[in-house]
């Protein structure tokens, strides 16, 4: 290809293709004219890992991963270490951000269907990074060793006693002690500064590599690769480089001036990036009034805490993340953008994202019977999001939707039986409505009205 | 779609506030914090020496920043204000030994150094000003902020003693922690040196200058933040007629 390069980089591509992957990736790699402002949260994303990974370096050279000396370190950085107060900040406030933009991202994929085929690895290699994420940031948040800190820990390795037969074992494994301590702090240090950042790493390469080889998805959900000119380049592409390469630093600048304003101006934001109770040293003896983990984790905790029996609620939270797995094949429709799907469709998408802001909510409060209910409430529509999304993989029978109607009905109200009794039945049967309301419009809506019928794709992107 | 995106972030930024650290009641007064006011952290500064530094330590604030911040002289500081035997570049910690101090007090007095941040301005000057006249307590006073601390009334001069009003429950539907300043709950029973307003001003320098002590970078931080917010406006206005000027031929 390109034999005729003279001088350094010639000889370099010569023995490595610097040439070829630079064209491969950015100046020739053909992405949609019309990404909107959903498409900025891959790049963001990136940029923050690299910054978390550099600022953690930095933080490494001076934290002590003792639990005598962890929190003291963790001061020393903050008063003696030259510029140590804006590392740790960018830090703590980075990975906020990090999930933050991870869920943005998440929920681009969700609208536009970036997970259908056959982009369903890309989406697998997504959820695991998510998932590595949170157990990143769920052993990054032990170092510290304030209060919130062990206890938050301790609530959540205790999550994996429950489990049967081996629970036990398997939390003194995980801990290397008998409660979370010195050894535990030592293990999630080794764990949060080398092992997952490495897999984090290689996945987001594979996640990546997956998307470079079928091509980006775009908000009108069409495949651009269907339509190329006579010279083999999609009529609707452009090289990625050097138009979203200038785009992207666009976002990258509006981006870093949010941040930079929570960096300088509130980095605890209000106990939600950084726990009042946490600037407490860690106590093994004072379990603290209410702990709450951070919030980026607050819808799955208020799922775990809507189950009464432990390891039910561990189940039901495992679930709750698990799903996403299957996603590319639950839903199987097979228009991508929510631009085209269904009226209903949309009523499903904007109560999940409802379900999920209002988890998150519960999550961070103390516990009130109404609470309870609406935790329980607000996780049923959780998963009734992924089963109605698999209803309507395809036009249906009118009676296939009650078909559906009657039978989740049916479990919801058998379970509410169950644990129904006279001091919480009024409120049981309240909140019954709740997912019932949303089921009628969304499975008996689809059976009686033309609600549930998607438009037609066009056959070139718009805008 | 623009819409919604800025739904989803109004919905994570704003939310109610959440609680602070354990132990204790929700802080009965508000008061002012104000990092530019130097001379206020300079009188709260000489407050927590003379008065709090005997039994509480701060091991993890240096004499010398505390100086430096603060605007107070190395010799000043040396003669005026080092009680503890330390040196001008140490941290300001307490001779008193854990043993002594559980044995003494029950149990010994949290450092200070990052109280402020764990348990909030409010709360703390609601402490200062929470002890009250108590038959039950075995010091003679309660703190209504932390009730049964083993915290003697260390200010009684300068306060003198109060005693709580008796209790016509007032009204607890009011709009909690709101500006109007509540109707304070105690009644003078003996006079101490300074007068209410006196010992208010007094306890809002000496909580002032444990925020700044909490973090003192926060000195630093908010006019560090300006110009890095002035570059990246700048640098952003650069940025999109960049975009601009290369997404010319697109469409």
């Amino acid at each position: 290809m390109s034999k005729e390069k003279q001088g350094v980089l010639g000889w370099v591509d010569e023995r490595l293709p610097i040439v070829e992957f630079w064209e491969a990736h950015l100046s020739k790699y053909y992405a949609p004219k019309n990404f909107n402002f959903w498409y900025f949260f891959g790049s963001l994303a990136l940029l923050i890992l690299v910054m978390q990974i550099l600022t953690g370096i930095f933080l490494t050279m001076h934290y002590k991963p003792d639990a005598e000396l962890a929190f003291a370190s963790v001061e020393y950085i903050m008063r003696d270490v030259n510029w140590g107060w804006l590392i740790r900040y960018m830090h703590s406030t980075g990975a906020s951000a990090f999930f933050v933009v991870v869920y943005m991202h998440m929920l681009r994929g969700l609208m536009y269907g970036s997970f259908k085929q056959p982009r369903e690895l890309i989406w697998l290699f997504g959820v695991l990074i998510y998932v590595c994420l949170m157990a990143e940031a769920f052993m990054g948040y032990l170092l510290p060793w304030g209060q919130m800190s062990y206890w938050g820990a301790q609530v959540i390795v205790n999550l994996f006693g429950t489990i049967p037969v081996i629970g036990d074992q398997l939390a003194l494994f995980i801990r290397g002690d008998y409660v979370v301590s010195d050894a535990t702090l030592n293990r999630f240090f080794a764990l949060h500064v080398i092992a997952v950042p490495i897999v984090l790493l290689g996945l987001v390469v594979a996640h990546i590599a997956a998307l470079h080889t079928v091509g980006s998805n775009n908000p009108d959900g069409v495949e651009i690769k269907k339509n190329k000119g006579a010279d083999g380049i999609p009529l609707d592409g452009i090289p990625f480089h050097p138009y979203y390469t200038v785009k992207d630093i666009v976002g990258v600048v509006v981006f870093l001036f949010l941040f930079s304003i929570v960096v300088f101006y509130f980095p605890e934001m209000n106990g939600y990036f950084l726990e009042h109770a946490n600037f407490e040293p860690a106590n093994p003896l004072a379990t603290p009034e209410h702990i709450a983990p951070v919030w980026y984790f607050t819808p799955f905790y208020t799922v775990l805490r809507a189950i009464p029996n432990p390891f039910g609620g561990v189940v039901a939270m495992g679930a709750a993340v698990m799903i996403l797995f299957f996603l590319p094949w639950i839903d199987k429709n097979k228009v991508k953008s929510i631009r085209y799907r269904s009226v209903l469709y949309k009523v499903n998408l904007a109560v999940f994202l409802v379900a999920f802001v209002w988890l998150g909510y519960l999550g961070m409060q103390g516990v009130t019977p109404m609470r309870s209910e609406m935790a329980l409430r607000m996780s049923e529509l959780y998963f009734l999001f992924f089963v109605v999304l698999g209803v309507y993989s395809t036009n249906r029978s009118a009676f296939y939707y009650i078909k559906w109607f009657v039978i989740i009905i049916g479990i919801i109200s058998a379970y509410d039986l169950y644990r129904s009794n006279a001091e919480i039945a009024a409120l049981v049967w309240q909140t019954w409505l709740v997912p019932v309301a949303f089921l009628v419009v969304a499975l008996l809506g689809a059976a009686f009205t033309n609600l549930d019928q998607d438009k037609t794709v066009p056959e070139r992107v718009t805008e | 779609m623009k819409s919604l995106a800025r739904l989803i972030v109004s919905a994570i930024v704003l939310s109610t506030s959440t609680s602070f650290a354990a132990g204790g009641n929700a802080p009965a007064f508000h008061v002012n914090i104000d990092m530019d006011n130097r001379a206020s952290l300079q009188r709260g500064a000489t407050l927590f020496v003379n008065r709090c530094l005997s039994c509480h330590s701060a091991e993890f604030s240096r004499y010398n920043r505390v100086a430096d911040d603060l605007g107070i002289p190395q010799a000043v500081m040396e003669e005026n204000m080092i009680f503890t035997g330390r040196k001008f570049g140490q941290t300001m910690t307490v001779a008193m030994t854990t043993e002594n101090a559980t044995e003494w007090f029950g149990a010994p007095p949290p450092d200070l150094s990052v109280k402020a941040r764990a348990r909030g301005a409010d709360w703390i000057y609601s402490f200062l000003k929470g002890y009250y006249v108590s038959e039950d307590s075995p010091r003679g006073v309660d703190n209504l902020m932390l009730p049964g601390t083993a915290m003697p009334h260390v200010l009684w001069d300068l306060q003198g003693y109060q005693a709580l009003k008796a209790v016509d429950h007032q009204d607890e539907h009011a709009d909690s922690g709101h500006a109007a300043a509540p109707a304070s709950p105690f009644e003078l029973v003996q006079e101490g040196k300074m007068a209410a307003v006196q010992y208010d001003r007094a306890m809002t320098d000496l909580v002032n200058y444990l925020v700044y002590m909490a973090e003192p970078a926060q000195l630093k931080r908010k006019s560090v933040g300006v110009g890095v917010l002035f570059f990246l406006a700048a640098f952003g206005v650069i940025a999109y007629f960049l975009k601009k000027e290369f997404w010319k031929d697109i469409h």
